[in-house]
């Protein structure tokens, strides 16, 4: 082009001052820095702040001065009630795996294809996903009133005495999973749908015709083809697990007896609560790191070569 | 249809409806229980109440503070969801459209955002608003939301820029539109279902967000809808048909939202979460 040969022969003061003219290093210097700007100062710099401060013995007020080392990662590790929380975090994962994955597969299986009543069954198995994780929680608080709630009703009906299984040391947690699963399966139905559908019919089709049962189908013609798809949602109920906060807080406040926190609700309760902000964020590195690994692994083993 | 397939398929509604009755079950006991006397809920928590008593779910939509949270919300929500767009979408133009010597670095630093939890910095976050004085305002809400609703929206939008007709560049290039007027002139009026989708999706992130609220405001002024929820349920700890009916209350909104912008939800939610 004869304007790109004419500028090439142009002095660079001349060059510089045509791109600044067609707006193209203006275009930069206003379009980036609001950006970069807002995602420095609130995520990239509180991160970092969160590795500095976890070195200190600090309530907050004034500059940290208290330079304590590892002590703050030393009292975490020592500390049952993390490893409980850890714990717990551990069960979300495998109920999400185990439990949740394998429901939500069948259900997808079963309602992937276009019809109504199937769009009304995808319909419901969504709501709890939208609804807020405070709503979700406090609704479930309800039902597992031992006083009040679903639970106290079925028991009465059963002649039993009232459970309160948010207030047990050890049912506390199950009834917990088991609003994870309620809230979360109908995510990751809606993905394996999603992939379920860009199966190629004839490819069902010609499984069946060569005499493959139902389940001969799935299992040597759908799962094979949506791999990536579940490779992702198990991706996101990791992920997820190490974020509980919002359904523990109306549901067990992290109780009976600190039985049932995660690492979020434990950062929250020993770290902000306490004002002990060194501690507090040496548990936020804590979880960053479990939060990197994960995502580093995956990428390693799992997301090799397809970028899903 | 043959015998076989018929019963296969009762069979197959039926397992689908207990599971919808799983689903559903809690979320019908919380609506009845709000028209409920709560010696009702106590003896029967599933079934029809006796009486249907509107004055809980009236009590609550006649007061101000109900409807003050939900404001704050919608405000704090709204706001969030403006800047996202502008300024993701500005910075996603910029890695879309124009070439420049660090660019993809920016780019790959912008999306760290993707690959840890908001907790993580939730205690510097708090120390960082308090300090510049924005503890209990709206901004300290927005502005950390926002940031770390950043780099999906980044990631999500330079794709779809990259998308549109580089023939249409030229062409406006040509008639002396520069790169800032062309991207409000013609890349954001075409990129509306993207705008849309990432809309929602942080719209709902936002509505729904616990934490950051909970540790950024202190005072009811400010609220937003989940604080106002659980200030509400602490205040009526024995009264579960109120805290029944304002739940309820606070379900409909997002229930009537999902279904007016499902496309985009489902849309958002999973294919961007896969994209992601």
């Amino acid at each position: 082009m004869a304007t790109a040969a004419t500028s090439r022969r142009l002095p660079a003061s001349e060059r510089l001052r045509r791109s600044l003219g067609n707006g193209r290093v203006s275009a930069i210097l206003i379009l980036l820095p609001p950006a970069l700007i807002l995602f420095t100062l609130f995520v990239i710099l509180p991160l970092g702040e969160s590795g500095y401060y976890s070195f200190f013995n600090w309530n907050g007020y004034g500059a940290p001065s208290d330079f304590v080392g590892l002590e703050n990662y030393e009292r975490i590790a020592g500390h049952s009630i993390f490893h409980k929380a850890v714990g717990n975090t551990v069960k979300i994962v495998a109920v999400s795996l185990l439990i949740q994955m394998p429901l939500a597969l069948a259900l997808a299986l079963l309602i992937f294809r276009k019809t109504p009543t199937n769009a009304v069954f995808r319909l419901i198995f969504f709501v709890p996903y939208i609804l807020a994780e405070v709503a979700a929680g406090l609704i479930w608080s309800f039902v597992f009133d031992g006083n009040y709630g679903i639970t106290a009703s079925v028991a009465q009906s059963l002649g039993m005495d009232s459970l309160f299984i948010l207030a047990d040391r050890d049912w506390a947690f199950v009834a917990v999973m088991t609003v994870i699963v309620w809230k979360y399966f109908g995510f990751h139905m809606m993905i394996y749908i999603a992939a379920l559908q860009s199966v190629p019919e004839d490819l069902i089709e010609s499984g069946r015709i060569e005499g493959a049962k139902r389940l001969q189908i799935v299992r040597y013609v759908q799962i094979p083809h949506i791999k990536p798809a579940i490779i992702v949602s198990a991706f996101f109920a990791i992920i997820g697990a190490l974020q509980v906060f919002d359904v523990i807080i109306p549901l067990t406040n992290g109780g009976p007896s600190n039985q049932t926190h995660t690492i979020v609700t434990y950062l929250y309760t020993f770290g902000l609560t306490r004002l002990n902000i060194g501690f507090g964020s040496a548990v936020g590195v804590i979880l960053f790191v479990a939060a990197i690994t994960v995502a580093v692994f995956y990428q390693r083993f799992f997301m090799k070569g397809d970028k899903a | 249809m043959t015998r076989g397939h018929l019963l296969r398929n009762i069979l197959r509604v039926a397992l689908l409806c207990l599971v919808a009755s799983f689903v559903l079950a809690p979320m019908v006991a919380t609506v009845l229980g709000g028209f409920k006397t709560n010696a009702e809920i106590r003896t029967n928590a599933f079934a029809l109440p006796a009486s249907w008593n509107w004055e809980f779910y009236g009590s609550i939509v006649s007061d101000p503070a109900f409807w003050r949270y939900l404001g704050n919300s919608m405000l704090i929500s709204s706001v969030a969801v403006t800047l996202t767009l502008i300024v993701g979408a500005a910075a996603a133009y910029v890695f879309a459209q124009i070439k420049f010597f660090g660019s993809r670095m920016l780019f790959s630093y912008l999306l760290l955002g993707l690959m840890f939890p908001f907790a993580t910095a939730i205690l510097p976050l708090f120390i960082k608003v308090r300090d510049v004085g924005l503890l209990d305002t709206w901004w300290a809400v927005i502005l950390p939301q926002t940031a770390f609703s950043l780099s999906l929206a980044i990631l999500l939008f330079r794709t779809f820029f990259e998308q549109l007709p580089k023939e249409l560049f030229e062409a406006a290039y040509i008639d002396g539109c520069g790169y800032v007027r062309f991207f409000w002139r013609f890349t954001l009026p075409l990129s509306a279902p993207i705008l849309a989708t990432v809309g929602v999706f942080v719209f709902v992130q936002s509505w729904n967000n616990f934490l950051l609220p909970l540790v950024v405001l202190n005072s009811r002024e400010v609220f937003t809808w989940p604080l106002g929820m659980m200030q509400f349920r602490g205040e009526y700890v024995t009264e579960w048909n109120r805290t029944l009916a304002f739940v309820t209350l606070t379900l409909v909104p997002a229930i009537v939202f999902f279904l007016a912008a499902q496309k985009y939800i489902v849309a958002g939610l999973t294919g961007g979460a896969v994209k992601g």
